[in-house]
């Protein structure tokens, strides 16, 4: 079996902007949405903070995998209700920043909407969301990957294999999707990765 | 209340099943069931809950305990070490000095001094410590909280254990290559 693929390192100016607006500050409390890792918890922790952890990919293969299209099932309120009631069930502006990387691009139709303005009622007035989105529109297939934060503007990128995307985002489908946000922010990006930072 | 077993003294044995009940009183050793390997060290000298077990209640420790069995209710082991077994699964609001997880954990834990979580184990709760290391390939959902001990107020330091020699102190000293601890300040 060939071993994985080493972790690569990319420079991140959205999650640059994202600790900027949480300096100073202590005691607050982070979602991390890429699944528990060590350097996720030991970094947000020894700035003082509490992470709340969870992997939504993996929430979201238990949930609508199995049986059936991976996004069709996604169109089942009923599991989609119980899947954001498991995943994302925070009391109303409890959170002070989100850090949901890549993973709404395997969010599809009323879910992911759904999943959007759940996080905008969950994070408090002026808090920001870091999200990330492939720019390229040709690939079938996207790589996955776990984000692991190295320092404050740098991630490691850990592989986790290739996913389908539900759907290609440009910016004006970004920007319609965070619409109940007061504004959204893009950073360019050298390589096919868009950083997105959101402010509620 | 559980005897301290050393694992050379738990030879396997053929045990008369009891008559079926929700919740089987002894503990049986079937000699097919397959077994997951516990690691020697998170056993020996602690109080053991073997797999075929199930305890539904309270649990409360005056040494190490080891959960290999199932466990629903609430568990303290204050200044003592709490290990849940490959095979365990505990559904269990959890207080102990130090806590190493290797099966399932469902449940809130206070922790004074570690938690450490393995690959290929789970825990779903809440987490307030003052050290956590998670392996990757573990599973864990839920928020950590670390809190540090106060100045003058040091946990209870672990009970001496038996010298070892230097070879293997100094392979066991480092970091898990996979893990980083986030130490206490």
């Amino acid at each position: 079996m060939p071993a994985p693929p080493s972790p690569q390192t990319r420079n991140s100016n959205g999650l640059d902007q994202f600790f900027a607006s949480i300096q100073g500050s202590s005691g607050l409390s982070i979602l991390d949405l890429s699944g528990a890792s060590q350097a996720n918890i030991t970094f947000i922790t020894n700035l003082g903070h509490r992470l709340y952890s969870d992997d939504i990919v993996r929430s979201l293969d238990d949930a609508f995998g199995g049986g059936g299209d991976f996004y069709e099932n996604q169109n089942d309120g009923a599991r989609a209700d119980a899947f954001l009631a498991q995943t994302l069930d925070f009391p109303e502006q409890s959170l002070d920043g989100a850090l949901v990387w890549d993973t709404l691009q395997f969010l599809s139709g009323p879910l992911l909407q759904n999943a959007v303005d759940r996080l905008a009622r969950i994070l408090r007035p002026n808090a920001y969301l870091l999200a990330f989105f492939t720019s390229d529109e040709k690939s079938a297939q996207i790589p996955l990957y776990s984000y692991r934060i190295v320092d404050s503007r740098t991630l490691s990128l850990a592989a986790r294999g290739q996913r389908r995307p539900a759907q290609f985002f440009n910016n004006r489908s970004i920007e319609k999707l965070f619409q109940k946000f007061s504004s959204v922010k893009f950073f360019l990006t050298r390589d096919s990765l868009r950083e997105i930072i959101v402010r509620r | 209340m559980w005897n301290k077993r050393k694992e050379e003294e738990y030879p396997p044995r053929h045990v008369n099943n009891p008559p079926p009940s929700p919740i089987p009183a002894k503990e049986n050793v079937p000699m097919s069931s397959p077994t997951r390997t516990m690691e020697p060290d998170a056993t020996r000298g602690s109080a053991v809950i073997g797999k075929s077990v199930m305890i539904k209640g309270q649990i409360l420790s005056r040494e190490d305990l080891t959960i290999d069995g199932e466990m629903e209710g609430t568990v303290e082991c204050q200044e003592h070490r709490l290990t849940v077994g490959p095979n365990g699964r505990v559904q269990a609001g959890i207080k102990a000095r130090e806590i190493l997880v290797l099966g399932t954990v469902h449940g809130n834990v206070e922790v004074t001094d570690r938690i450490e979580i393995r690959k290929d184990a789970k825990l779903i709760g809440d987490i307030k410590t003052a050290r956590i290391i998670i392996e990757d390939g573990a599973y864990f959902k839920g928020s950590t909280d670390i809190v540090r001990p106060e100045v003058g107020k040091q946990p209870a330091p672990a009970p001496a254990s038996k010298p070892v020699p230097a070879a293997a102190s100094a392979s066991s000293a480092g970091a898990n290559p996979q893990a980083a601890a986030s130490s206490a300040k």
